[in-house]
């Protein structure tokens, strides 16, 4: 279904990684905003009061663990394995809800801590960087549930592998910019 | 077109772009999509001048009484604003539509549903926009909003929010698109278009792209943190709470500064198309023309500070910044000199494309030069916020920019409409706007340097500045008026205009070689490409430089029919859908949840709808030879 291309690279795939290079300003500019408030908060709660290290390292493996699933889904379907697709896909989505559940738990938490967007100026650079992040993980999660139940259908065969590699194009980028939000907000305080 | 009896599409032998006004909100042609940015940006061109117009008149004498502050400050903010995001960049985005698919021998852009959605999404954000003018005031802080002064304290009004939630709509339909184009040039090129063949147009438009790419999300972030603070009370913006308005200054100019060279690149892609085509001479110096246009892309990522030497950052940041700037001056000059090398020898025409090309050179120095000199930062202190800014920056974008797309329209005109434009009528305006931009624009200089400020609604008559600003205020009536006399003469040519030729200009490039309008399907043969001037070397072989090219492999004129048969997309409803739910989600917040989480729906909805409807489907466009003839 792909027709000739200059780059030999299907236009989706281009596509994507020319997205995620914007997205990369998205995000670098939401990081360099939290870098440049950090310790400029007129009133707690601060990060090393309220920030949870193990927690979150737990969930930073979960959402590494659902790229390591990405990868896998990607080669059952151009293996044309389709029990496994499913099983890797539906892998996926599954780390990628628990990773949200992870988040959603820390949000409730930190508010009833008094950490709200309108607290501090900690409060409203972490829920909006941390925020938008998660945002980008949930229209993960709903793409593959699209595609799992593509799968189910039986319309996603090896011939649209490339459906399922623009996914994960998608999902590992969101996935490596946690690396850099948990390296930045949570390690180095 | 001859064609009707060997296609099994009826329609073939009407306009392309004829039918009822469900197929303009279903289409997915490039071409169409791109007729329906110009005519947008050509109505808010007259919006955007009129607002021009009456600010002028304000100015005109001393303490005028024509409008009030309030107003005033809402006319100069809606005239940034509208000029910058609702007339340059869509009437370039037109541009980019309908001649970048046509200039490398494709079919359409890559995602053409995707492109439909960019303009939907454009047009209903700038609809948003202009609503605020009826429906509790427009936006007064600005084109540039800067904080603090758009925080709720100092802006309590709805105008802000207008502002920041259709800023962030337009943003996205330019991120779209730039996702679409950039795909698009670099994937989609016919056979033996390598990168360094590719028209100037293209290779600026692809600079554009990634400028537009890489500087928006700065400037979304920076109006998701204004809406935050304005909606859900957070302190990014205001001091008291330990956030900082300049925060709000990186993150707009580290935008602002890109969008400069968003809004110029197009424009030094079409001069450098133009004049080799009236100079009948290739290009002086093509691949430094190109990489000078890399280059200035890449630097101005580096010099958006030079919007903030008053807010003080320190002689380090300064100084760095001013030393960027200055640097931009050497491609900027190496393409100066490589238009003029054009030129020199050429046998040169003098029709409007060329004159515009021309005028557009000579006043781009003009705005260039101001430029160097406020890139200097004790100068910078002196002109910051005065009149003399005012004037460089419309030397820029008038001069630049705007004689830069006039030049590509009357270019292009021809090959979009079938119909040639009035030359006389062309000429008028072009020396019309040439003059009356001068007179409006350069004595904004004398007043800077006088200490009149910028953004003042009056001026004491004992200032001495009621002279020039009359002076000014003529001078735009007189572009004013030269403008009426282009859509005087875009009418006529759409009426009674003389039928265009396939190549009315003798033109070099792929565009030229297909008929006027070109075919819905474009290229009935995919053109084969061994030269940056396939046209001429088919029409004249190597004369025209020199290369080792035979005349054999020049890229010859199209077939009057497709020898295989062609499928295009078919129309879709999606993207306006999409579109309509995602200005539904924006524009709902300024009344409350419901219309968000309506809009939201119908955005996810429409997104799916679109992914599973094929892109061809059966009754779609089909071309070519007919089953019968043997398929």
């Amino acid at each position: 279904m792909e027709h000739r291309t200059s780059f030999g690279v299907p236009h989706r795939k281009m596509a994507m990684w020319v997205f995620i290079a914007s997205e990369c300003m998205f995000f670098g500019s939401l990081i360099a905003t939290y870098l440049a408030y950090e310790g400029r908060s007129l009133s707690g709660p601060t990060p090393e009061e309220i920030l949870n290290i193990p927690l979150t390292s737990v969930s930073t493996f979960v959402l590494l663990m659902s790229s390591l699933s990405m990868v896998l889904a990607l080669d059952a379907v151009q293996r044309d394995d389709r029990l496994w697709a499913k099983v890797w896909t539906g892998g996926v989505i599954f780390l990628g809800g628990l990773f949200l559940a992870g988040q959603v738990y820390e949000f409730t938490h930190f508010y009833h801590e008094g950490l709200t967007l309108e607290a501090n100026l900690f409060g409203a650079t972490f829920f909006v960087l941390t925020g938008f992040h998660g945002a980008h993980v949930t229209v993960g999660v709903v793409w593959m549930t699209t595609l799992l139940v593509m799968m189910f259908r039986g319309t996603l065969g090896p011939d649209r592998a490339t459906d399922v590699e623009v996914a994960g194009l998608y999902w590992h980028f969101v996935d490596v910019v946690w690396i850099v939000i948990f390296t930045l907000v949570y390690l180095i305080q | 077109m001859s064609a009707e009896a060997t296609t099994v599409d009826a329609r073939t032998g009407e306009s392309i772009y004829a039918g009822g006004w469900k197929s303009w909100l279903t289409t997915v042609d490039h071409k169409r999509i791109a007729v329906l940015y110009g005519a947008t940006a050509l109505i808010y061109f007259v919006v955007g001048g009129i607002q021009a117009l009456v600010i002028r008149l304000q100015l005109a004498g001393p303490e005028s009484t024509l409008v009030g502050a309030d107003t005033y400050n809402q006319l100069f903010t809606m005239h940034g604003t509208t000029m910058v995001f609702l007339v340059l960049m869509p009437l370039a985005a037109a541009m980019f539509n309908y001649m970048i698919p046509l200039m490398i021998g494709a079919r359409d852009v890559a995602f053409p549903r995707l492109n439909a959605f960019s303009f939907w999404t454009f047009l209903l954000g700038s609809i948003l926009l202009n609503l605020s003018f009826f429906f509790g005031g427009a936006p007064d802080a600005g084109w540039f909003g800067y904080a603090n002064l758009t925080s709720e304290r100092y802006s309590p009004g709805m105008g802000i929010d207008y502002w920041m939630l259709s800023l962030q709509v337009l943003g996205v339909a330019s991120i779209a698109s730039a996702v679409n184009f950039t795909v698009t040039i670099l994937n989609m090129r016919a056979p033996g278009m390598t990168m360094m063949r590719m028209p100037l147009f293209v290779w600026m438009s692809l600079v554009v792209q990634v400028l537009i790419l890489l500087a928006f999300p700065a400037i979304t972030v920076g109006l998701v943190f204004l809406m935050f603070d304005r909606f859900f009370g957070t302190h990014f913006y205001i001091p008291a709470a330990g956030g900082t308005p300049v925060l709000w200054q990186h993150l707009f100019w580290i935008f602002g500064h890109p969008e400069v060279y968003i809004l110029i690149l197009p424009s030094f892609g079409i001069v450098s198309d133009v004049l080799p085509t009236f100079s009948r001479k290739p290009l002086f110096g093509r691949p430094f023309v190109i990489f000078s246009g890399i280059a200035i892309g890449f630097l101005g990522f580096g010099v958006w500070s030079h919007h903030m030497f008053t807010t003080g950052l320190g002689p380090v940041a300064d100084t760095a910044f001013a030393i960027g700037t200055m640097l931009i001056a050497i491609p900027t000059g190496v393409k100066i000199f490589n238009w003029i090398g054009t030129l020199w020898g050429g046998h040169i025409r003098f029709r409007t494309p060329l004159l515009f090309a021309v005028g557009m050179v000579a006043m781009f120095i003009i705005g260039g030069l101001s430029g160097i000199m406020h890139g200097s930062p004790p100068v910078d202190w002196q002109q910051h916020d005065s009149y003399f800014v005012v004037a460089h920056l419309h030397y820029v974008f008038f001069g630049g920019t705007v004689l830069g797309l006039f030049a590509g329209v009357y270019y292009w005109w021809p090959k979009v409409t079938g119909r040639m434009l009035d030359e006389g009528l062309g000429k008028i305006h072009f020396w019309t706007s040439l003059v009356g931009m001068n007179l409006t624009f350069f004595p904004m200089h004398f007043l800077g340097m006088d200490g009149m400020p910028r953004r003042v609604y009056t001026y004491a008559a004992g200032t001495g500045w009621a002279d020039w600003n009359l002076v000014a205020t003529i001078g735009a009536f007189v572009v004013g008026l030269g403008t009426l006399v282009f859509y005087v003469a875009a009418v006529k040519s759409l009426r009674s205009g003389e039928p265009a030729p396939g190549d009315p200009w003798d033109g070099a490039t792929l565009e030229w070689t297909m008929s006027s309008p070109p075919p819905e399907y474009n290229f009935a043969e995919t053109p084969e490409v061994h030269s940056a001037r396939p046209y001429w070397l088919h029409k004249y072989g190597p004369t025209r430089e020199a290369s080792t090219h035979t005349m054999e492999e020049g890229t010859p004129p199209q077939p009057d029919e497709p020898p295989e048969r062609i499928h295009l997309p078919s129309p879709s409803w999606w993207p306006l859908f999409t579109a309509f739910g995602f200005a539904l989600a924006a524009g709902g917040a300024l009344v409350g949840l419901a219309p968000v989480l309506l809009g939201v729906a119908i955005l996810v909805t429409g997104v799916f709808l679109w992914a599973f409807q094929p892109l061809e489907r059966p009754g779609g466009p089909v071309y070519g030879p007919s089953a019968a003839s043997g398929d």
